[in-house]
């Protein structure tokens, strides 16, 4: 079966006392897909690939701009605490999981929380620790579009680049970065990206089998973040892409599908 | 008709590589302070409060600061430090601080303390103004932009209830908590110092400053979106049913006085020279395109007349320094500069007056690449002829200042709002 761009669904479900955007695709198990800082990314390939074998669910993160912003959240773990509670609402848990940038921040979050709501864990690239050497990448000393080009180690010869990033962005497209910029800015303004304990919480993962991606160019988040995180998780595995930046999952779509698919069926 | 006086204290360096027209731009956050002369720098300070003490000589009736942070064409970066120096230096003038910026202070109960000093020590001259800031000083002091607004509005009532109420009480607000609020020290006017509102950009700032009833400055804005967002004041006001006026609203504006019309124009230019201030157009300065508009620091929906959207995702442009940075010779035609001898400048000043009728007026002199002998010569000319010719038109078309009329009733000042008027033996000193 193949499923073709724009064949998800997007419906407004009534979770954690609010209303989510919540975007489907695919056929099979539930895969929580948890997008970064500059918000939905939009129909990619590896959506494609995995939805072969997983139902994707897609959420927009409240105040993300498809969902509305809950005033209360201040910080990542309020973020985290109620994203725990639309789970609930959403009854997929314990579910497997997969987060990019501050998605990866978001779903690390959540699992220190409660471990047991999730069957597995990616984190791509994921914000949330202080790296040991070098700095997170600062997106508000940038502009949207110098941001996401920072992001991917080779633009021009990365097609989907075109599709996060195209060179003249339509309004919906500058609205949707502002407000994934803004809340992006809520959640993490200070200290930049992390939360200085996340590294000594994440002992709590010992029975949740975590997978940590990273690209060895990533100038975002530098790769001894994506370290950092696998010595903090207790048996989770890290694997380097070589030649990729901060986006494995447009940069190398195929082997990140395969990567993923074979991590999540293990 | 309230008269001041202003400059933003640049940072004058001919050696720096950033000075002049011709010198290369600044761009916020990109200048680094490893250059920096602590000789000349010293004297640049010690200047400009002398320049200060000789406006209120002249007859100024104010003295206004303000601050920036991280750049060099504000020195100003602490700038409570030289209103606490010019409290007790000078005896009659009010300081005008426009204005702290309220949302970068972790702790505003510093402010609370450091403002009733300056009250004190000046025996109840402050003016106490508040700004959000710029992108620069949100990164400066590391303060989440998307919360700028909210801690403005909260820090406000915090400082007020602090000159206002007996301590000790507790503060548990969202962004603010205190234990045990009871400074002691508390303000020399009565209930408090005057709060005014500087602005640009903001239709929220203004609403607020219409609602709060205290008055509202704009900055060097051009003249018909002026008019527009001084009438939205005045709406708001008569809405909120109450009767504003002059005495609501102030103008800054750059205006430069001398001997011969050529030495005016010649001076008047170096307003676009000197440390590259983007918000002086016509010289190199460059605004840091992600820095126009960090996000949530500014509503991008709600902005005033003399402001167009523009936000970093959006890749830059406008922001306050588009709103101020139009070339030399468009500023000289719609008036936002105005160079000349007292002849040619008091003509030009009543017809700013009367398109804004504001209550207070700030000349904005003494900036750019200009150097002490010209601050000089036109405060000397100000003092002499244009302040005596701007009160006798203020007074001819009726344009209270905010120390005259009530800003807040429309009704006439009561003599003082402090507890006695005094004299001042010791700060004769100065």
């Amino acid at each position: 079966m193949t499923i073709s761009p724009g064949a998800w669904t997007e419906e407004q479900v009534e979770v954690g006392g609010t209303e989510l955007l919540l975007r489907k695709a695919g056929t099979g198990e539930p895969l929580l897909v948890l997008h970064g800082e500059m918000g939905h990314s939009g129909w990619l390939r590896f959506h494609q690939a995995l939805a072969q074998n997983y139902t994707l669910y897609l959420p927009c993160h409240p105040g993300f701009g498809g969902s509305d912003r809950l005033d209360w959240i201040m910080n990542m773990r309020d973020l985290a605490g109620w994203y725990l509670t639309a789970l609930d609402d959403l009854g997929i848990a314990p579910v497997k999981v997969l987060g990019f940038s501050m998605g990866g921040w978001l779903a690390a979050e959540m699992a220190t929380m409660h471990p047991d709501q999730f069957q597995k864990l990616v984190l791509v690239g994921a914000l949330g620790v202080k790296p040991p050497t070098g700095e997170i990448y600062d997106m508000f000393l940038s502009v949207a579009k110098d941001y996401l080009t920072t992001s991917v180690l080779d633009p021009v010869n990365t097609p989907e680049f075109q599709q996060l990033c195209p060179d003249d962005p339509s309004r919906d497209q500058v609205e949707s970065w502002e407000m994934a910029r803004e809340e992006a800015c809520r959640l993490g303004w200070r200290p930049y990206m992390y939360y200085p304990a996340l590294p000594l919480l994440l002992q709590r993962l010992k029975r949740l089998s975590t997978l940590i991606v990273w690209g060895r160019e990533d100038a975002v988040v530098p790769l001894s973040a994506g370290e950092l995180y696998n010595r903090s998780i207790p048996g989770s595995s890290l694997v380097v892409l070589d030649k990729c930046g901060h986006q494995p999952q447009i940069e190398q779509p195929d082997h990140f599908a395969e990567l993923i698919q074979e991590f999540l069926s293990g | 008709m309230f008269i001041g006086y202003f400059t933003e204290r640049p940072y004058q360096d001919p050696k720096s590589g950033y000075f002049g027209a011709t010198g290369s731009p600044i761009m916020d956050l990109t200048v680094s302070n490893e250059t920096y002369d602590a000789v000349l720098g010293a004297e640049l300070y010690n200047r400009y409060l002398d320049e200060k003490l000789y406006a209120e000589e002249m007859g100024f009736d104010g003295l206004m600061l303000n601050e920036h942070h991280g750049t060099p064409f504000c020195m100003g970066g602490a700038m409570n430090v030289e209103a606490s120096i010019l409290a007790r230096m000078t005896h009659r003038a009010k300081i005008v601080l426009l204005g702290n910026i309220l949302p970068i202070w972790d702790d505003p109960l510093w402010l609370v303390e450091q403002l009733a000093m300056i009250d004190m020590i000046s025996r109840g001259r402050l003016v106490s103004g508040w700004v959000r800031g710029t992108g620069r000083e949100s990164v400066a002091h590391n303060s989440p932009p998307t919360y700028n607004w909210e801690r403005f509005q909260e820090a406000h009532e915090f400082i007020i209830k602090a000159w206002t109420t007996p301590g000790p009480f507790r503060w548990e607000g969202k962004h603010y908590q205190y234990r045990h609020v009871n400074p002691w020290v508390r303000p020399y006017q009565k209930p408090h110092p005057p709060i005014w509102l500087p602005g640009v950009v903001s239709r929220d700032s203004l609403m607020w400053a219409a609602e709060k009833r205290i008055p509202y400055i704009m900055l060097a804005t051009e003249m018909e979106p002026t008019r527009q967002a001084f009438q939205l004041y005045h709406d708001t006001a008569a809405e909120l049913g109450y009767k504003s006026g002059s005495q609501n609203l102030g103008y800054l504006w750059k205006v430069h006085v001398d001997e011969t019309e050529e030495l005016a124009e010649q001076t008047g230019r170096k307003y676009i020279q000197g440390p590259s201030n983007p918000f002086l157009a016509g010289n190199e300065g460059t605004v840091n395109p992600a820095l126009v508009n960090l996000p949530g620091l500014t509503s991008r929906t709600r902005v005033l007349p003399t402001q167009a959207v523009a936000t970093s995702a959006r890749g830059g442009g406008g922001g306050v320094a588009g709103v101020l940075g139009r070339p030399y010779e468009q500023q000289i035609k719609d008036y936002t500069i105005i160079c000349g001898t007292p002849k040619t400048v008091v003509p030009k000043i009543r017809h700013v007056l009367e398109y804004l009728r504001p209550g207070s007026i700030f000349f904005w002199d003494g900036d750019g690449a200009m150097t002490h002998d010209d601050a000089m010569r036109s405060l000397r000319l100000m003092g002499e002829e244009v302040i005596p010719a701007v009160r006798e038109i203020a007074k001819e078309l009726e344009l209270p200042g905010p120390f005259e009329v009530d800003p807040a009733t429309g009704e006439p000042m009561a003599t003082t709002s402090a507890p006695a008027e005094v004299a001042n033996p010791d700060s004769d000193a100065g």
